[in-house]
């Protein structure tokens, strides 16, 4: 139906039969051949700011490993506020709150020290945010050197490593020592990928990281996503169901603090099982 | 219609004349100062004045040299003393007190100790150091200085800091930073700047100030040999040759003010330079 669809990766064999539910709803399934392994399961997740209603009211969801999730819904239905969960910076915002289970690699992240939860789950923001007194090279450094690393030939080497995975070493190698500030936003943005990329995160979380870019700088981040989810787990907030549909394996339909929908991104888009989902998609929705 | 107009048009050009006349004189003040004090001071300036000690009472000649080097340990020292607290506590108010009680104290004690009178504040070291210690010294005048100092720097540390954006302290905690680490490593370089430019106008400040070093840091007609001894100051002996009945003292205080007049310009315009930002906002 709609041609962006056709660039739409299949996540599975289609030769393989599908389990109904892929996931949400409680209780997880088994994997059919075919689907990739869960690394994050998210249940019963309640989220907000005290004194205010609840900005998630029960959200459930698995993560699948090595992949893209991307979270669409429309503006102020908890999208953020999800993800900020999942590497628990939700709770540096004053007087937020957070319950209910998530589980990364069979811990609960809700327990563990967020210091340590964050260097395996990573943050990309909407806007671009290098840290302004740092050079290109500090800036993807900045993880390791902040955390005690000393050992300078391997932070060169993880920085280099880290600008190649987030196509931004050719552009910069020969100004590793100038401002990070000074590049485009479109390369800062990709230098922000890179510095999370230091740390070595199982999943990377990004919140609408390309909201505040043009498209050509838009198409090179959606060529790295396709790079990137080789080796890690993505989970993408966008507002562009276009984007979605290019980038994503699996997609998560929101609505108002509730998971309506997710699924296969191709299935979510081309035969939604909601009513709700499909308005959305369709454009038939406020 | 056009009766109205004219009318507005002369009101106009009324209330313009009148705020640049303002403006005219607020400067012109500042001007008027330094070419007075130039023209008084500017003849008995010299390199003895500037190296030699104060000359015997009655006795023409002799410099100022202790009196430089007491201000610059005496300020030096409040310093050492006010600006590590005044910074300290920018950054609690900042980044950890917020709108808390305690922050609310903190902010109205800083600001209301900012206008106590000075002398008031040096009273205050002389009970609080002075007498103990039973002796005038620089030590005493550093402390009465770093009171004046720490409210200062406070609030414009907490200002600084706050105008650090939010993102870049969530940057630094999305990679597994802990907090106090993004505060120290990431937020107060950021804001570096504007934080040492108001710590150099607060000593500044400091410098020029009188009244807290009359019980505290006394005077001395010679070097102050430890932080333990009365200490001459640039403005205490500024203003004690000013009330002395010679002719050649009162020269000479001229001659000092000068000098503190162009330490204290000197403080201002290299602050103003630093602060403007370079571009890319590199160190
Ligand atoms: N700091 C806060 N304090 C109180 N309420 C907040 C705060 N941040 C967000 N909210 C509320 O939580 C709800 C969800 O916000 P969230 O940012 O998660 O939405 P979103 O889906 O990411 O929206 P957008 O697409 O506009 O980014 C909104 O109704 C918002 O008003
Ligand atoms: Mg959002």
């Amino acid at each position: 139906m709609n041609p962006l669809m056709m660039n739409a990766r299949q996540p599975e064999d289609p030769a393989v039969p599908r389990p109904t539910e892929p996931y949400g709803e409680g209780v997880p399934l088994a994997h059919a051949v075919g689907e990739r392994p869960v690394v994050m399961t998210i249940r019963n997740l309640r989220a907000g700011y005290a004194g205010g209603a609840s900005v998630l009211k029960g959200v459930a969801l698995d993560v699948r490993e090595r992949a893209v999730t991307a979270i669409i819904g429309p503006s102020g239905c908890g999208k953020s506020t999800l993800i900020r969960c999942l590497n628990r910076m939700h709770e540096a915002v004053p007087r937020a709150w957070c319950e209910g289970d998530i589980h990364l690699g069979g811990r609960n992240v809700l327990h563990l020290d967020p210091v340590v939860l964050r260097r395996e789950v990573g943050m990309v923001f909407q806007r671009p945010n290098p840290f302004p007194t740092m050079s290109v090279f500090e800036n993807v450094a900045a993880g390791l050197v902040l955390n005690g690393e000393r050992d300078r030939a391997k932070i060169a080497e993880t920085v280099e490593s880290s600008l190649r995975r987030a196509a931004l070493w050719d552009e910069v190698k020969d100004k590793l020592a100038s401002p990070g500030v000074g590049l485009s936003g479109g390369q800062q943005q990709r230098l922000c990928i890179a510095r999370a990329l230091a740390v070595r995160p199982r999943v990377l979380l990004m919140d609408e990281p390309c909201s505040a870019l043009d498209p050509l700088a838009t198409a090179r981040i959606e060529e790295l996503l396709v790079q990137l989810k080789e080796e890690l787990t993505v989970v993408i907030v966008t507002h562009n169901m276009q984007q979605a549909a290019r980038v994503s394996e699996y997609t998560v339909f929101m609505l108002m603090g509730e998971l309506v929908e997710s699924g296969p991104t191709q299935r979510l888009f081309t035969q939604p099982k909601d009513k709700r989902t499909e308005d959305y998609i369709t454009g038939r929705f406020g | 219609m056009t009766g109205g107009h004219a009318r507005r048009r002369r009101v106009n050009a009324l209330m313009f004349a009148l705020t640049a006349l303002c403006a005219a004189v607020s400067a012109g003040v500042l001007f008027a100062i330094l070419g007075y004090i130039a023209w008084k001071g500017a003849s008995s300036l010299s390199w003895a004045f500037l190296t030699r000690l104060p000359a015997p009472v009655g006795e023409t000649g002799g410099g100022i040299a202790n009196s430089i080097v007491g201000s610059a340990e005496v300020v030096g020292l409040a310093g050492l003393i006010g600006v590590p607290v005044g910074v300290l506590a920018g950054v609690y108010l900042s980044e950890f007190g917020g709108r808390g009680r305690l922050a609310f104290w903190v902010r109205y004690a800083a600001d209301t100790l900012n206008g106590v009178p000075s002398i008031v504040v040096g009273l205050f070291a002389y009970a609080l150091v002075v007498l103990p210690m039973r002796r005038f010294s620089a030590l005493s005048g550093a402390v009465a200085l770093a009171i004046i100092v720490v409210p200062i720097v406070l609030r414009n540390t907490e200002e600084f800091l706050r105008l650090v954006p939010g993102t870049i302290r969530e940057a630094a905690l999305a990679l597994g930073v802990p907090r106090w680490k993004v505060t120290l490593r990431v937020v107060l370089p950021t804001a570096r700047r504007g934080i040492l430019t108001g710590a150099l106008l607060a000593l500044a400040r400091a410098a020029g100030e009188t009244a807290p070093l009359i019980f505290t840091a006394f005077g001395n007609s010679f070097w102050g040999r430890s932080l333990l001894q009365p200490v001459a100051t640039l403005p205490l002996t500024l203003y004690n040759y000013a009330i002395s009945p010679y002719d050649d003292w009162h020269r000479q205080a001229w001659a000092a003010a000068l000098i503190l007049m162009l330490f204290v310009l000197a403080v201002n315009a290299a602050a103003r330079v630093w602060l403007k930002p370079v571009s890319g906002g590199a160190s």
